[in-house]
Order: C-alpha cells, then structure tokens, then sequence
C-alpha cells in the first residue's frame, strides 16, 4: 500500500480547483474527480450458486448476474463487467477501502477458485453530470447512452473516445436530467480522458468541481 | 461498421471488438507424434472462405470474453454468435455462398 503523505489522487497534478472559474450557473456539463474510492476487482464462478450466495451472505446483497447492471447495499456496489467478472466499489472516499474490502472478500469466498485484486490506485474516476452530460459522453462512446437504454444502475465497459471507460450511471428514474455518470479509466488515461471530456462539452458550457 | 452480437453483453459496436482468426482449429491430439506437416497446417493454414465463415472473437474493451461468430465475408452480414465451446450452429453454408 501507498503511504498516505505520497499518494496523491490520479488528476491532482492538475490544479482542478484552478479550472472551476467558468459561469457555474450557465454550465450544462458538470465534472469532477472523485478521488479516493475503493475499486476491487473480484473475478469467480458467476454460474455457481454457492459461490454467488456466499457473496451475498458476506455483502447483504446480491452480484448482479444480468449483462450490465449493478446491485449494491450498505457502503458497496458491485458492477457486472463480465459472466466472470465484477467491480466491487466503495466510493465514500476513504482510501483504505480497497485493501479493507479486498481482505473481507478473500475471506468471506476462501472455499472457492477466485481471484481478489484491489485496483483502487490503478484507476481514476471522473463524475461527469449536468444536463448535457448524456451528449458529451455519447460524442466519444458508441454505446446507446439514451435515457431509455442506458438506465440507472446501469453500467458498461465501452469505450470512450480513445481510451477504455468503465461507465457506471448513477441516480433515479425519476429526474433523468439529474443523470450522473461515473467514468472509470486506467489511471494513465485520467488526464486525456478528463480533457477530451472538458472540450467535447465546451459548446454545453463545462464547470469543474474538485470532487 | 459491424454490430456484433456478444453471447454475453448483446448488440455492440465493432471497435469494442478484436479479431481472433478463424475458429473450430483443433489442436493435434498426440503433439508428440505430430509430424512437421501437420504442424504447418494446425499452425498457419487457414481457410480463405468465400461465404459463411466461422471466426473468432474477443471483446476486449467489454466484458473480455472470447467467443465465436458466424460471419459471411461477401455481404459482412452476421448470421450467429455463439460462446467458444459450443458447437456451430446449424447454418445452410452451401445457399449463403
């Protein structure tokens, strides 16, 4: 683990704060890091009934097993990135969460062949919401980010302009103008994803917040 | 641009997608005994179909998974996907070419 006086969130040599001078109430696009969060990669038998029970005993929830969506309870979501394969996350900004929920998981599922990774320094996330924040992402993603087919709770390892996204759609039904999306990338990707996103909302308006 | 049919995410764009060659190559069964010949072709020799073609895929920027699909390489139309494992799908090769 990363000593706490080195680690430094994936954006912050990018003086976000700095950038946040924009017309706040006119921006149609609002983004932001969010930069400390636990993101632990669980891969198991998705088809074994014994293996998703012990993950629900141990979680209060269930995996969800149905191609791109999410479940979640308590202080983590799970997100479906394959029929193998999940993001557990733990997005309160605390930055021990990975390695705290990568030791409870490799407890609570000893007795089966899986394989617990914690990922939380290797990705950074951009919370991209606002209005306009379908339109912006859907210039770079050729998934179908419409309100009716990218609901919330819904997720997708897509891409994303030139990188690979892990997109995750936070919030309800009800307000879909509200749509907040969380865009996780490999850490390295942080800073072209973040500016390729601030300049295809520009013509929205785009405000920066710093988490 | 092709829509590919992932057996595990459903409908997705193309460039979500890598190429794997063709598929259904077994590999030798006794590769002790397998003469030169016969490893230049399980290794090299490939079809050049004219029709329906079964090839494999992977989707890399998805859900990772590698699996097979049934493509024709005049029209590019995609006529199955199915997982790596399974068996081909009953297909009319012989009218589609």
């Amino acid at each position: 683990m990363i000593e706490k006086y080195l680690r430094q969130s994936p954006l912050a040599h990018m003086g976000l704060g700095a950038r946040s001078g924009d017309d706040t109430a006119k921006a149609e696009v609002r983004l932001a890091e969010r930069p400390f969060f636990g993101f632990v990669n669980l891969r198991g038998p998705g088809a074994d009934p014994a293996f998703l029970g012990a993950f629900k005993a141990a979680s209060g929830y269930a995996l969800p097993t149905e191609a791109g969506t999410s479940g979640g309870g308590g202080n983590t979501t799970a997100l479906w990135l394959g029929p193998k394969e999940w993001a557990i996350l733990d997005t309160r900004g605390d930055p021990d969460a990975g390695p705290r929920m990568a030791d409870e998981l490799r407890t609570a599922l000893a007795d089966f062949r899986v394989a617990v990774t914690d990922v939380s320094e290797s990705r950074a996330c951009i919370r991209i919401s606002g209005p306009k924040a379908r339109a912006t992402l859907q210039k770079g993603c050729p998934l179908d980010l419409h309100p009716q087919a990218f609901r919330p709770g819904h997720c997708a390892h897509t891409r994303l302009a030139k990188a690979t996204a892990l997109i995750h759609l936070n919030g309800n039904d009800s307000a879909p103008e509200e749509a907040i999306f969380d865009v996780y990338t490999v850490r390295s990707f942080g800073e072209y994803v973040w500016l390729w996103l601030e300049d295809a909302g520009r013509e929205y308006g785009v405000t920066a917040r710093l988490s | 641009m092709l829509v590919i049919p992932c057996p595990h995410c459903g409908p997705r764009c193309e460039i979500e997608f890598s190429y794997g060659g063709q598929a259904h190559i077994a590999r030798p069964q006794d590769p002790a005994a397998a003469d030169d010949a016969t490893w230049a072709d399980y290794v090299f020799m490939r079809d050049n179909t004219k029709g329906v073609f079964l090839e494999r895929w992977v989707h890399s920027h998805g859900c990772r998974q590698w699996f097979n699909v049934a493509r024709h390489t005049v029209t590019y139309e995609i006529l199955a996907s199915y997982e790596t494992g399974a068996a081909p799908p009953n297909l009319d090769l012989e009218s589609q070419a």
